[in-house]
């Protein structure tokens, strides 16, 4: 039984390794700030799942479990704030993402959104 | 009544922490959480947003799906990231959202951002605008399949 547990915590916690690198990979690879954020993403989701999965499987059935739970429960309501936060900061100083000619330019959405609430549009240049 | 609810959850928190279950400890324990609630009570901010437990079993069952939802987005973005020209087509684009609580937009907004390969960058009235990464994932917003579940979810369908 301690062996089939460990084995499946081997498993769960380098298949999330493999995602963390994957991850550090994309961050690097990825041709703009928009694309960078979705590489993160995977750290903060599937990465930390598994990571966190496989310590509780470690810790059996106990109090620490549940605080792991916790742990993962916060991570999830959390990072996609940071992440909104972010991508929100990015959009309102103006820089433009780098689009493939799929699904439409959102140019003008701009003006309409920001009403000058945040007037340092051109602050920031893409490259 | 939903201080009372707060209570009951701060103590069920406090009790999986906590660990040490002797009588002075565990009411201390009782005596902090009554404390917080009436302080939360006090302070005004017990309503349907801070404490939604009006969501009820409902929320479990959306979380659940999402989690599935997030396996299969991981696996698409990691996809992307080891053949990024065959996969990699970002898009920029706005969709409609049919919540019309501020917590169920919330909770869509955070959603789509949760999904790896797609971001939520601005929320106004009835619109929200995404940036996506892979066409797979443009797919999954556009077709609306989690804002229904959202809706049914936050009992406005």
């Amino acid at each position: 039984m301690d062996l089939v547990l460990d084995i499946a915590t081997w498993i769960s916690m380098l298949i999330g390794c493999f995602f963390v690198l994957i991850t550090g990979y994309g961050l690097l690879k990825f041709p703009d700030l928009y694309t960078r954020i979705h590489a993160g993403g995977m750290a903060d989701t599937l990465a930390s799942f598994l990571i966190f999965g496989g310590l509780a499987l470690q810790s059996g059935f106990s109090l620490v479990t549940a605080k792991l739970f916790f742990i993962v429960a916060f991570l999830f309501l959390t990072s996609p704030t940071a992440t909104y936060a972010l991508a929100q900061a990015t959009f309102v100083a103006g820089l433009k993402p780098k689009l493939d000619g799929f699904g439409e330019e959102a140019d003008n959405t701009e003006s309409e959104t920001e009403d000058g609430a945040k007037p340092n549009n051109s602050e920031s240049k893409s490259d | 009544m939903r201080t009372i609810g707060l209570i009951l959850v701060l103590f069920a928190v406090w009790l999986l922490f906590s660990g040490i279950y002797t009588p002075l400890i565990i009411s201390f324990g009782i005596v902090s959480c009554i404390l917080v609630g009436w302080l939360a009570r006090r302070m005004d901010v017990i309503d349907h947003e801070g404490l939604p437990l009006q969501l009820g079993i409902q929320i479990i069952v959306y979380w659940g799906w999402l989690v599935l939802e997030i396996v299969k987005a991981n696996l698409d973005v990691a996809k992307c990231v080891l053949f990024p020209k065959k996969y990699l087509r970002p898009s920029f684009f706005i969709s409609r959202i049919t919540q019309k609580s501020d917590l169920g937009k919330v909770i869509y907004a955070n959603s789509i951002t949760l999904t790896p390969g797609t971001v939520t960058v601005d929320l106004y009235d009835e619109n929200i605008l995404v940036h996506a990464l892979t066409e797979a994932s443009a797919e999954g917003v556009k077709s609306g399949e989690m804002d229904e579940k959202v809706t049914k979810v936050m009992g406005e369908a």
